[in-house]
Order: structure tokens, then sequence, then C-alpha cells
């Protein structure tokens, strides 16, 4: 079935990403918790800064994307739910991580 | 080598119970001269099904300690700790009666995959030469030694939970054909083994890999057909 190559593919690809982003936020946590954190730290670096926009708004992307894909056969393997209405839901799971994460990277670096 | 074996065996249909019997153990006794022993000796009631006796015919798996083995070739020694066996019929088939299980969706899933080759050539023409080194023919050598046992398919927690799936055997059959230079059937038995029920579904546990009396891998066939799907996906041939 093409569409499951494609979302194969998609989940792949989104993984390639993810393990760079989860390897820069990690190393960027360690770095910004030396000596204390405080909300007005963390503004000073993010706030206004292009970059860490573009960061994080890939990480998100990414995550919307790899995370409904791995969902579906979960529901299907532990619920026994498949067809249009675990595939709607999916969708929907996606665009409310999409919506929470980009929420958060817009206050944070806007 | 000598005392006695006690032995629960399966008995019924998917409404059953296990049911006790003691069998002497003898010298490089193997797990299906235990259940012939008890069928002949004991208790001529009891189904069970076997041909060839080594290793060959693919017809005598069943679930020994919890564990999809073929019968014929696992001795008792290796298995049977404290003396103890306990058999069922293989996991994720239908049971008939006793220890034997309907292979009929194992096999129609091999259909599914389009596991039979198809070529372009006739018999006036020349045989084909695949040269033995070529990675399409080692590719396709390490997984065509396979007896259809159903022993990676009963092994399979996939399967159990998506019971569509079709499962290592079939997907490491087509693998081998899509592996095949011969065959003329490749993009349409990608199309037929990709998605949900297909190779997309196999989640790497390798348990198949574990238990296949081959030592075969169909966990490697599975992510060389998830290559080639990908790879024809990509070129959109799919």
């Amino acid at each position: 079935m093409r569409s499951d190559t494609v979302l194969w593919i998609a989940q792949r690809a989104s993984a390639a990403v993810l393990a760079l982003c989860v390897t820069v936020h990690l190393l960027t946590i360690v770095y910004a918790v030396r000596g204390g954190l405080t909300a007005a730290e963390i503004f000073a670096r993010t706030r206004g800064n292009a970059g860490w926009l573009a960061f994080y708004t890939v990480f998100v992307i990414a995550v919307a994307v790899h995370a409904p894909i791995g969902l579906r056969p979960v529901l299907t393997e532990w619920l026994g739910w498949r067809g249009r209405t675990r595939e709607w839901f999916v969708a929907a799971f996606a665009v409310a991580l999409l919506w929470m994460g980009m929420r958060a990277v817009l206050v944070v670096c806007r | 080598m000598s005392g006695t074996l006690r032995v629960s065996v399966w008995r019924g249909a998917v409404a059953g119970h296990l049911q006790s019997y003691e069998v002497p153990r003898h010298p490089s006794q193997t797990v299906l001269d235990v259940v012939t022993h008890i069928q002949r000796k004991i208790d001529p009631t009891l189904a069970y099904r076997y041909a060839c006796r080594v290793g060959m015919c693919g017809s005598c798996a069943m679930t020994v300690n919890g564990v999809p083995r073929w019968t014929c070739r696992t001795h008792v020694d290796k298995v049977a700790a404290a003396g103890r066996l306990e058999l069922r019929p293989l996991r994720n088939l239908p049971i008939v009666r006793d220890l034997v299980t309907d292979m009929r969706t194992f096999f129609d899933k091999w259909e599914r995959a389009q596991g039979h080759f198809e070529g372009a050539a006739t018999k006036t023409d020349d045989f084909a030469r695949v040269a033995p080194d070529s990675p399409a023919r080692q590719a396709a050598d390490a997984g065509i030694e396979c007896i259809g046992c159903g022993v990676c398919y009963a092994a399979c927690d996939v399967v159990s939970w998506n019971p569509d799936y079709l499962g290592p055997a079939a997907l490491n059959r087509a693998w081998t054909l899509v592996s095949d230079v011969r065959d003329t059937n490749s993009v349409e038995r990608l199309r037929a083994i990709a998605g949900d029920a297909g190779c997309h579904a196999c989640h790497t546990h390798m348990s198949c890999t574990e238990r296949c009396p081959k030592h075969l891998s169909p966990t490697a066939s599975i992510a060389g057909l998830k290559r080639a799907v990908a790879k024809a996906a990509l070129q959109g041939k799919l």
C-alpha cells in the first residue's frame, strides 16, 4: 500500500531529524543549567533569536510527524482500532502536537 | 539414560485441557519420539502431525515448554528441565485437535505475499546464469532454505496482535523472490507486501530469527523488503 510506505518513509526521515534535534536539545539543557536556571536567563537566550526559533520549529514538526505514525500500530495492536476513525484520531493527535509545540516555541523564541 | 518423563499434552481444540502421561526416557530421544510413544503405546486417540522425521518437511512443529520448535530435531535432553515436558499446538493458528493446527491461514498468506516465482524465460531459453557471489543471489540464498514449519509464525507477537499480518515466513519467501533476478513480478509483489499487514508491521522483535530451526533470519528479509519498498516508492513504481 502506497500510503503506508509514504508514512514509513516519513517516520524514518523524521527519526533521523529527531536524533539530531534531541542531541542538540540535551546538550543545550546540560549547558544551560550550569549555575542554576532562571526564566530570565532562558528568555535572554531565546527571545528574538531566529536560530532557536528555526531549530525548535523543525523539532516540533518532526515530533508531530513521527509520534502519530508510531501511534497507529499501537492503537491497532493494543485496542484493535483500525479504519478511518483511527486515521482521523491520529491526524488530530498530530495537529494537537503541532499546535501545542508551536505555541510553546512562539512564546519562548519570539 | 533411563527413568521416566512426565509429559503434559494439550487435548481438545480451543476448549481443552492438559493431560498427563508418563513416558520412558531413552538416549537421543526426540520430542517427536515422545509424542509417537504416547500415541502408539498409551492413547491412540492423540492427534499430531509429522512426515519426514529428519527436519525436511516442516510438519511436526509444536509448542514445547512454551517455545515453538520442530519436534523431530529437538532432543528431550535439551528441553526437558527436571524431566518434564509440556506440549501444546503452535500459537497463532486455529487448533484442529490436540497438537494439530490448521495451517491454511499460514499458507494463504504466502499466496497473499505473492510467494510464487514468475519468470519470462521459456523452455527453449538457455539456463539463467546468476553469479553465486552476486549480492542479489546471496540475499536469496540466505532465506531460501525455509521448510514452512510455521515456528516463526507462532513465535511472532505481531501476528498475535494483528491477525492480518502476513508474518515472517511469507515475507521471507517474498524477499527471496524479490532478490531473484529472474523473477518478473517484483513490483506487484512489493505492492502486496507493503503496508500495515505487511513488512511495515514488523517491530524487529526478532523472535522469528531466534526460533527458526533452519537458522534463517526473516527479520533481515523483512528489513530488505522495507528498503526495497521504500526504493520503489521513491522511484514512483508502487
